[in-house]
């Protein structure tokens, strides 16, 4: 093969190996991408609003089922009311009971889940225990608070919610 | 008929280069020639495609009647798994590399491939990333078992058969990437003086743009399986909940490489069966340049329609119906296409040998699956129909009758090309017939249990659906036993000294039966040709 090929068909392979490499990022920067977007049509995990001033549509009701469970974690979790009915726009807090029987420290972090899915827009929380990493001693039992409101921009509807909490033990974090 | 017998190409014939080739396994192993390495590749292309076909037929044993009979459920979990990623990463898209590398040099009347020695790593990588994902079987926790996708959470939690795998998966994408580099660069530089792009027969433009797709995809599945890599051993939660990661964020990344991925595997079969189908009806192509344009568009709007394999997640119903349009919209070059090869044999004095049978069952069944691909493009119906009978019957109409049969078509078309031998056209259409009646009795049953409910990936079932699965292990079994005749028929062919004419189709007109004899020496080319 000649010299004159050879370079050409070398700069063909670097053009090349350029777009492979801008794909390989792509790839990594579709997590950012993907956040961004979720965050912007609001498909997030329940938004975390300050206190706002809320209008309460005292014209209807909506029923919150309250859930909780631990992933492959011997954590005690539950809700301390099976469910509650609230008109949209009021303030409303619940408190759940976490019992670490392990007979050591665990960090665990607990995600939230909405069904019918959509749902998950409509809840604007102002505290949750979810927001950050909890550490529980051995033995450890604590009750932990969510402050939140259903939106009155929820859909009429929207009857049911259901409102879980699942605790995983937070990876490379456990002491 | 081959009163044009190719004087040109006697001229290479008789092998007269000064140097020495190695001979044995270290003429297989140092190989830098595009002919040996097609040899390769289609060989081990059907070594995976026997391994994948014993785990497809225990799977159906298992399914032949409800219960559990043969197997455990998470070793039934793990045969789903590794047949599809078996048959997906090691035979067809091996064997189109195997075609890749025998055909395009000479249809384009290039020596050899742009980076010989690149080409052999291509091959040589395939190999170790197989007995991984083979051998992952055998480890502590058996192999993969959370389906070809490799979904989180469960892929995070699982042995480290995950990991053999991940690292399977990634020697693999190494591979397409050098493969692709090779053909796109192969393709743009070395084409013959006077062989122009649209000239090129479409066998080399599918691949073309096929290797566009792969270099723009492999490295997203990379890194898609790099992150689980890190979410399992490095402490990262990209997928993981637990970390505030989403594992819905792995299906987008994972479908933005497999919806174009499984063009990959379609796009050489529509560069064959356009070779075939006008050399047996004796017309040339339809089409010619509406099928490039059709290939090229199936091939960028198969990059807006991933959302269609997670209808169910919960995207915004302004996605859905996205995904839905740009699904929907993918229809219309397809059918483009099929319209061009009815059209070529349109009043054209047409012959049934093996290879046009083939492509007409080719043409027939493919139609078939791109109909119920629409069906499951729509969204409301897609949500009753996702993970169920339906969709594996659809993906197995387009991907064995469609991919498959067209590789058992180019292998017959091909054969005498690359062995100077005829095959038994008798045992071709016996393979043919029995290939075709299994195949439908394996898989046109699994829309009925699709639509009846029945779920994909479980080892057992409810017993109204029993009689349908009878049938389609039966079906099964026939399509899986003759596929020995196929293998009979290639040995016995390069084994019958039966020499063929340097023309044995007359239909065919592209470079490689033009201007070389039957078969195709070892060099080829080396002296450029001119096209007119
Ligand atoms: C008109 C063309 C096509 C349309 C409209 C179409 C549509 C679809 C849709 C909507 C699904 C998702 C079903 C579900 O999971 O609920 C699907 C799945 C699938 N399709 Fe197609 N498809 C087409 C052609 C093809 C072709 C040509 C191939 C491969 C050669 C293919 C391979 C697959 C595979 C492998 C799956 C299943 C993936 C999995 O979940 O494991 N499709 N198709
Ligand atoms: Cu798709």
């Amino acid at each position: 093969m000649d010299a004159a090929l050879d370079a050409r068909n070398r700069q063909t392979m670097r053009k090349l190996l350029v777009v492979a490499a801008a794909m390989l990022g792509f790839g990594f920067a579709m997590v950012p991408i993907y956040r961004q977007y979720c965050e912007a049509v609001g498909i997030t995990q329940g938004r975390v609003v300050g206190a706002t001033n809320t209008q309460v549509d005292a014209s209807r009701s909506v029923t919150v089922e309250l859930l909780a469970s631990s992933a492959g974690l011997p954590w005690r979790f539950e809700a301390l009311e099976r469910e509650l009915r609230l008109h949209p726009g009021q303030l409303a807090t619940v408190n759940y009971r976490v019992v670490n029987t392990l007979g050591r420290p665990v960090t665990a972090h607990a995600v939230m889940n909405a069904a019918p899915s959509y749902a998950a827009q409509y809840i604007e929380k102002q505290a949750c225990f979810c927001f950050s990493d909890q550490t529980l001693a051995a033995g450890e039992e604590r009750v932990m608070p969510v402050v939140f409101l259903v939106s009155p921009k929820a859909p009429k509807d929207l009857g049911t919610i259901s409102l879980s909490y699942t605790f995983f033990e937070s990876p490379g974090r456990a002491s | 008929m081959s009163a044009a017998a190719p004087a040109h190409g006697h001229d290479h014939s008789h092998d007269e280069h000064a140097h020495a080739h190695p001979t044995g396994l270290k003429r297989w192993l140092f190989t830098t020639n595009h002919k040996d390495i097609g040899t390769l590749y289609l060989w081990f292309s059907f070594v995976m495609f026997l391994t994948g076909g014993v785990m497809a037929l225990l799977i159906r044993a298992e399914l032949f009647q409800p219960g559990l009979q043969f197997v455990n459920p998470e070793f039934f979990n793990s045969l789903t798994t590794v047949h599809g990623l078996v048959m997906v990463f090691g035979a067809i898209m091996p064997a189109w590399v195997g075609f890749a590398n025998w055909l395009i040099p000479m249809q384009i009347g290039a020596p050899d491939m742009a980076f010989p020695r690149m080409n052999n790593w291509s091959f040589w990588l395939v190999v170790p990333a197989a007995i991984l994902l083979v051998a992952s079987f055998f480890v502590p926790g058996g192999a993969a078992a959370s389906g070809w996708t490799l979904y989180p959470p469960l892929i995070i939690q699982q042995g480290m058969s995950i990991d053999m795998t991940i690292l399977a998966v990634h020697i693999l994408g190494a591979s397409s990437i050098m493969g692709s580099i090779n053909i796109i660069t192969t393709i743009l530089n070395l084409r013959a003086p006077g062989m122009t792009l649209m000239k090129m027969p479409l066998f080399a433009w599918t691949w073309l743009i096929t290797a566009y797709l792969l270099i723009a995809v492999m490295p997203v599945l990379a890194g898609a399986v790099t992150m689980l890599l890190t979410d399992r051993h490095f402490g990262t939660s990209f997928f993981n909940a637990a970390g505030g990661g989403d594992p819905t964020m792995f299906m987008h990344i994972f479908w933005f490489f497999g919806h174009p991925e499984v063009y990959i595997m379609i796009l050489p079969a529509f560069g064959v069966v356009s070779a075939i189908i006008p050399a047996f009806a004796r017309k040339p192509l339809f089409g010619y340049a509406s099928m490039v344009y059709a290939t090229a568009s199936i091939a960028i709007l198969s990059f807006i329609v991933w959302g269609h394999h997670m209808f169910t997640v919960g995207m915004p119903a302004a996605g859905n119906l996205f995904f839905m349009y740009a699904t929907m919209l993918i229809a219309v070059p397809t059918g483009v296409k099929i319209f061009n090869w009815i059209a070529t044999m349109w009043k054209g004095s047409m012959t049934f040998e093996t290879p046009m049978l083939f492509s007409i069952g080719f043409l027939c069944l493919f139609t078939i699956g791109g109909f119920s691909g629409l069906v499951l493009a729509i969204t409301p119906v897609d949500i009753t129909l996702h993970n169920t009978y339906y969709v594996v019957a659809h993906f197995h109409y387009v991907l064995v009758s469609g991919a498959l049969f067209a590789i058992f078509a180019g292998v017959y078309f091909w054969l005498p090309k690359w062995t100077g031998n005829m095959y038994h056209e008798g045992l071709g259409k016996l393979h043919f017939w029995l290939s075709v009646i299994g195949f439908n009795i394996a898989f046109f049953p699994q829309h009925f249990l699709g639509l009846a409910g029945m779920p994909r990936r479980i080892p057992d079932y409810a017993l109204q659906f029993a009689e349908w699965n009878l049938w389609s292990s039966v079906g099964a079994f026939l399509f899986g036993f003759s596929q020995l005749v196929f293998l009979y028929v290639v040995i016995e062919c390069i084994r019958s000294g039966r020499k063929c004419e340097d023309r044995p189709w007359e239909g065919a007109d592209s470079l490689e039966w033009t201007h070389l004899p039957c078969p195709a020496p070892y060099h080829t080319f080396e002296t450029v040709p001119e096209v007119k």
